[in-house]
């Protein structure tokens, strides 16, 4: 089986006449979004062609330091991005979101190219930094849901919170409901998606990886290992995001400070 | 004199820019009928929960039997903070009563449910409300779970917030009766008490501190 045909820039613009579908959509209909898309749409084509630059420069290196400090700037952004879909807060959010997808992304992908897959070097990019990235997308996702779903429970719930602890329940006692509902919202995406994966949607990276020339059952292989993956990043950051919020809106001494919420 | 059950030293609030209280003393010794009296807005409702340990001081210290407070869920679990407007948990009545009897601090002690069909009695309140879901409460019902919910784990110390607030008469008198008995039955148990209702505090309680 060969590799995938090259693309050349003559076959990307033409590619780009296909916005023209969207672009006149939105101009017959007034809908306001021209402007909008076009701007999009130079903004992808930009950023990709950096991100491509970026990628060919650090996989030709072979420098571990810079490989993992990609990973780690990869990481930074998507806490920050994280954080920025909460509609409440409190001051020390960023540092725990950057803590919890740090941690999760980096143990999950170590145990992947260092214990399943057992790449030599660790390092290689070609595995590190897409199943990285597979994973940061994801806990991303699982870290903003949980976070959200705590603070705004902490926030409606504030009454039931407080009458646990009247009644003389400790801090965890008082927010195991709210923590579990959290927990579990985070995790509810990457379970639909397990569901209906293969039947419903093709995944992106194994239809990626075939369009690329890879067989078809190796594609799935890899598919099912970075869904594994997926699963065990996603809850590792939302248990860690969701246990972090909870030490900053309860406190050891078994007081709740709702007050420590602001809308964001 | 016996060692106060709950007390306030040198105690603020401060709300905001604004200090709701400031260089409060207070002790509450066993068997002390106490009224908090002052216009609303005194921060009556405020040194309830400081005393239940809800919301921490500004300044100055709650003491537990003449010691700082080593465990707060200990503390709450002596002295029962009623609201005026409990919140009550998603489920029945019974369901509400049970609750405190889950949590670690109550280990060993079980819900009653004898004890609170005659508590629910002695309210007025048809047994049939026990297997309700608090979904369908009236206001004053509310207040009556509430008032339970707290009663029947045996606090040292009962705050109670406007217990009657929206009762009426009859019921109202009921309440005040069953406090009355369940300070009667122990005579270590103290009762502080707010109300709109001046004759109210000056029947249930015997000395008064005002904000």
């Amino acid at each position: 089986m060969s590799g995938a045909v090259d693309i050349s820039l003559g076959q990307l613009a033409l590619a780009s006449l296909l916005l023209v579908v969207a672009l006149g959509a939105s101009i017959a209909l007034k809908l306001g979004l021209t402007r909008g898309l076009a701007v999009a749409a130079t903004r992808m084509v930009a950023q990709l062609f950096l991100v491509g630059l970026v990628l060919e420069w650090v996989f030709s290196s072979e420098n571990a330091l810079l490989i993992v400090s990609l990973a780690v700037g990869m990481a930074v952004l998507a806490g920050h991005a994280a954080v920025r879909r909460t509609s409440r807060r409190y001051p020390q959010i960023w540092a725990d979101a950057l803590v919890s997808v740090l941690g999760a992304s980096f143990v999950v992908t170590g145990a992947a190219v260092l214990g399943i897959l057992q790449i030599e070097p660790w390092y290689d990019p070609q595995y590190l930094i897409p199943l990285h990235g597979m994973l940061l997308g994801n806990a991303l996702t699982g870290i903003s849901l949980s976070l959200d779903r705590f603070m705004e429970g902490a926030g409606r719930e504030r009454g039931l919170v407080e009458a646990r602890l009247a009644l003389g329940a400790t801090r965890w006692e008082a927010a195991r409901p709210l923590f579990r509902d959290a927990v579990r919202t985070g995790l509810v995406p990457i379970t639909n998606s397990m569901a209906v994966m293969g039947v419903v949607s093709l995944p992106g990276m194994m239809t990626g990886q075939i369009l690329a020339g890879a067989p078809p059952a190796e594609a799935v292989r890899y598919q099912i290992l970075i869904v594994f993956m997926i699963a065990a990043c996603v809850a590792l950051a939302a248990l860690g995001v969701v246990g972090l919020a909870y030490r900053r809106l309860f406190t050891a001494d078994h007081r709740f400070h709702p007050d420590r919420l602001r809308a964001a | 004199m016996s060692v106060p059950l709950v007390s306030l030293r040198n105690a603020g609030r401060r709300v905001g820019e604004r200090w709701v209280w400031r260089g409060l003393d207070l002790d509450v010794a066993p068997g002390d009928r106490l009224a908090v009296r002052g216009p609303s807005g005194a921060g009556k409702t405020v040194l309830l929960r400081a005393l239940a340990g809800l919301d921490a001081l500004e300044e100055g210290e709650v003491l537990s039997e003449g010691g700082p407070v080593r465990s707060l869920p200990r503390h709450r679990a002596a002295v029962a903070y009623a609201a005026q407007r409990p919140a009550l948990f998603e489920g029945t009545v019974e369901g509400n009563l049970r609750a405190p009897f889950a949590f670690a601090v109550r280990d060993g002690d079980a819900y009653d449910a004898e004890r609170a069909r005659s508590l629910l009695a002695r309210l007025g309140r048809d047994a049939g409300l026990l297997a309700q879901s608090v979904d369908g409460l009236s206001g004053g019902e509310q207040q009556t779970v509430g008032l339970m919910r707290a009663l029947l784990t045996d606090p040292t110390v009962l705050l109670l917030d406007e217990p009657t607030a929206g009762l009426a008469p009859e019921r109202a008198e009921a309440v005040e009766a069953v406090v009355a008995g369940f300070l009667a039955a122990d005579d270590r148990r103290a009762a502080v008490w707010t109300s709109h209702d001046a004759p109210q505090l000056d029947r249930v309680t015997d000395q008064s501190l005002d904000l």
